[in-house]
């Protein structure tokens, strides 16, 4: 298993290079650049000379290949380089964020699996009840609303309405805080496993093993607990693994609409600002998270179903 | 339930009653009314005693974050809000009375030619560590700002004074024109003859403690010498302070707390001003409506013509626009009055000229372009485009002075046979566009002020592009007018020539004169104190705010 680990990491290694390249691109080429973008405002007039010296201190006049060579050499040490706003390290931006959008995440995560994952099996285990009707216009609203407006519509019931939670900010260590951005965060994602789930668990349950299991007069339970279960965890723990890696650059929106200080506020931040190694940090962050969940999840499939050998 | 009035000045009154058609009665009416209310206001805001304790619940709304503890680092209004609570400022800017006024200074001393100031800091100015505040401090912070290998914001402030731009080249290590006397004077001499209170009251040249910021971690939890102290940065949530016991002005600030959350979201703040966990909203246009609509929230609502100017900037270089007729024509063919009511939904003042209905030398007596098709072709035909023509026209996608602007103006210029291609661009990149002269027309929403002169000189024929001439307009009387108001050692007579030179901007029309941006804060009924600041309605002097005892957050 860990020569298999270890060699997904290095397959890695030239995916976050081409996001690297990718990112780089796009920001050289979109018009306007970190010092004219702080004239936007209309009120702060930066005089060519002091745009020529900004250039010049953020090495935006370097010729393109120079200024790509330099980023990956910096990357080749972990070095993402100074915030051209902030002016501190990327690193530290990074850092600083990075735990509220992981907590926000593993939240979402856990209401989506808590909620999702169960809808789905009770809903293949009754196709056709009012269950499974409810359970699936359930999954096809969550997987169409958007995350903005549903966000919104929390706030409007539960904050403004019910005056069950704050609308918005992060607390101190307060749980109450996280409730409604995780909950608009994580309906996608539980629509999608309620959905998957079901869909596993249907396929599962007409397999000629499950057959032959009943025929040999195991229980119900054991059936469903030995059989279907284990057998469609794994196409349940896929869908989740790209969904769990993924919900960390959905939670953009969710951030900032929460004043939730993740590095999603931060990339909305930086783009807006034209702060090209912030945004570069934070989206590296945001790919790195994903491959690594995604590596994870195969393993835990490998951990789940024995069949499943890496070599 | 008090509503603080919004500042009320001849030029409201007279340019409402100039839309009824200016009959002298309807404008002693209004003046009268306005007086009234404005005494009723003042009379019942004095009934009230500030109370001391609880904390103020305040919101950036420029952005999901503040970008650094370092107030000399950012450009941005979103620090610079709090950057009022934590530093003092050599000025500040007097809301009430439009002006600046000495901050960490108790005097101010100016030489005969009007270069030369000469500062008596105040003697109880103390930092948050409880160091006393010397012009050693002052001076540190200046060269600091100055810096050229950092490229702070608050530089192109500090260059007007002698000697500084030799120390942001790496010529000087000491701003020449910045002299100690002792610990508590110093004198300032500027290049030119200009009042610093314009310019030296952002929080960009906050004055900094020298010694102490120098030292490693300094800006993890920085000190200052405003009325908060630093508690917290939440990078992305909140920056908490609380309050300065030793602050310079006795008695003051009046919270134990102050809050503020960056809230870059207009519907996000919108619950959470609702659901009373914040005491402040900037409003939009679409809130604006909203809140003018809801009995309750409109009680506090607080309106002030804040000093930006939106307008659409024509290049010279573009042949049709360089015949002055064509640029009134296109100010007489659209509705400007219309697109404020339906587009921008009141949430503007139509614009007469450059400078604002806030600024001292703006002519209340003048009356904005009128919306006149047929004149606007009568001009296109004495300039020789008797069938129209068609431009470029740059623009962001901004809902006040971008896209859905341009888009309205589209059919009003069609009539009168101008077409129009839309070219849009990012927010971010328009600065760029325009500064590089890329472009035919571009719509934007400059600073016009406070200072009237710096805002006047954007249009003379030595001020480059780059700097804010942006459409490169030429005109040897302006800049005479400029000149000659820039020399003139008495107010009164400089206010005359910079009135007379807003007015041959009117005339010379080198922009479609659109409005000026009515900022608009809704606050709760407990916050008293707000200050009607027309150079950023956001920016509030804290030391002035206090919450009364119906507060969430009054304890």
């Amino acid at each position: 298993m860990l020569p298999y680990v270890f060699r997904r990491l290095l397959q890695a290694i030239p995916i976050l290079l081409a996001v690297a390249a990718l990112i780089f691109v796009l920001f050289s080429v979109i018009p306007g650049n970190f010092a004219t973008s702080q004239m936007a405002d209309g009120r702060s007039n930066i005089d060519a000379a002091t745009i020529e010296r900004m250039n010049q201190q953020f090495g935006l006049n370097d010729p393109l290949p120079l200024r790509f060579a330099k980023y990956v050499g910096g990357l080749a040490t972990f070095d993402l380089g100074d915030s051209f706003r902030t002016r501190q390290r990327v690193t530290a931006l990074i850092g600083e964020r990075l735990w509220p959008s992981l907590q926000l995440a593993l939240a979402a995560m856990a209401f989506a699996i808590v909620i999702g994952v169960p809808l789905g099996f009770l809903a293949a285990l009754k196709p056709g009840s009012w269950i499974d009707m409810l359970s699936m216009v359930f999954a096809v609203s969550g997987l169409s609303l958007p995350m903005f407006w549903l966000g919104l519509l929390l706030m409007y019931a539960f904050a403004l309405t019910l005056n069950w939670f704050p609308s918005f900010g992060y607390g101190d260590g307060d749980p109450r805080y996280i409730v409604l951005p995780a909950i608009a965060l994580g309906v996608s994602p539980l629509a999608l496993l309620a959905r998957t789930a079901r869909a596993a668990v249907l396929e599962v349950m007409h397999a000629d093993f499950v057959r032959t299991a009943r025929a040999k007069g195991a229980s119900a339970y054991r059936v469903m607990r030995w059989h279907v279960a284990r057998n469609a965890l794994v196409i349940v723990l896929t869908t989740l693994g790209l969904q769990f890696g993924s919900v960390l650059g959905q939670a953009v929106v969710v951030e900032k609409l929460f004043a939730w200080p993740g590095l999603g506020s931060l990339l909305v931040d930086s783009v807006t600002w034209r702060d090209i190694p912030a945004v570069q940090g934070c989206i590296l962050t945001i790919v790195l998270f994903f491959l690594v969940v995604n590596i994870a999840v195969d393993v835990l499939c490998a951990v789940v179903d024995p069949r499943i050998k890496y070599s | 339930m008090e509503r603080i009035p919004a500042p009320i000045n001849g030029a409201d009154i007279d340019k409402f009653t100039n839309r009824l058609g200016g009959f002298d009665v309807l404008k002693k009416l209004a003046f009268t009314t306005a007086l009234t209310f404005a005494a009723a206001f003042t009379l019942q805001a004095q009934a009230q005693e500030p109370r001391r304790g609880g904390t103020i619940r305040f919101t950036a709304p420029y952005g999901a974050s503040f970008v650094s503890n370092d107030s000399h680092v950012s450009n941005q209004i979103q620090d610079e809000i709090y950057g009022y609570a934590l530093h003092g400022m050599l000025y500040k800017w007097d809301a009430k009375n439009g002006k600046p006024v000495l901050d960490i200074a108790e005097s101010v001393q100016v030489s005969a030619d009007g270069k030369t100031y000469t500062y008596k800091l105040r003697d109880n100015a103390l930092f948050h560590n409880g160091r006393k505040l010397t012009s050693d401090d002052v001076i540190w912070s200046y060269t600091r700002i100055m810096d050229g290998s950092k490229n702070y914001p608050g530089a192109r402030y500090v260059a007007r004074i002698v000697g500084a731009t030799d120390v942001q080249k790496g010529q000087a290590k000491e701003i020449s024109g910045l002299k100690k006397i002792d610990d508590s004077s110093f004198s300032m001499t500027l290049t030119d003859k200009a009042d610093p209170g314009y310019f030296l009251f952002q929080a960009q040249t906050a004055i900094l403690p020298a010694k102490e910021a120098q030292a490693a971690g300094f800006f993890d939890k920085p000190i200052g010498l405003g009325p908060f102290k630093f508690v917290e940065h939440v990078p992305g949530s909140r920056m908490a302070f609380e309050r300065w016991d030793k602050y310079y002005l006795a008695g003051k600030p009046y919270a134990d707390k102050l809050v503020i959350s960056p809230m870059g979201e207009a519907a996000a703040r919108d619950v959470a001003f609702r659901n009373k966990e914040v005491d402040v909203s900037i409003l939009g246009s679409t809130q604006y409506v909203a809140y003018k609509a809801d009995p309750n929230l409109s009680k506090g609502i607080l309106e002030v013509a804040e000093v930006f100017t939106r307008n659409m900037g024509m290049n010279p270089t573009f042949k049709p626009f360089s015949d002055k007729r064509v640029r009134q024509a296109i100010n007489h063919a659209i509705d400007s009055d219309l697109i404020i009511k339906r587009l921008v939904r009141d949430k503007a003042y139509r614009a007469a000229s450059w400078l604002p209905l806030s600024s001292p030398a703006f002519d209340k007596d003048a009356k904005p372009y009128a919306f006149d098709p047929d004149k606007a072709k009568k001009l296109l035909v004495e300039a020789g485009y008797p069938d129209g023509f068609e431009f470029e026209w740059t623009a962001t996608p901004n809902e006040s002075w971008g896209v859905p602007i341009v888009e309205a103006t589209i059919p009003m210029l069609a009539k009168v046979g101008i077409k129009v291609k839309v070219k849009p661009v990012e927010t971010s990149a328009l600065g760029g566009v325009v500064v590089g002269g890329d472009f035919q027309a571009y719509i934007w929403s400059n600073t016009s002020g406070p200072d009237s002169l710096t805002a006047l000189k954007c249009f003379h024929s030595s001020t480059p592009r780059s700097s804010c001439n942006y459409t490169t307009f030429k005109n040897p009387a302006y800049d005479k007018l400029i000149d000659d108001a820039s020399a003139e050692a008495d107010p009164a007579k400089q206010l005359d020539l910079l009135k007379k030179a807003n007015a041959m901007l009117q005339e010379e029309a080198p922009v479609w004169f659109f409005n000026y941006n009515k900022a608009v804060m809704a606050y709760q009924p407990w916050l008293h104190g707000l200050q009607p600041n027309s150079t950023e309605l956001a920016l509030q002097r804290y030391e002035e705010l206090w919450v009364d005892s119906t507060s969430p957050a009054a304890k």
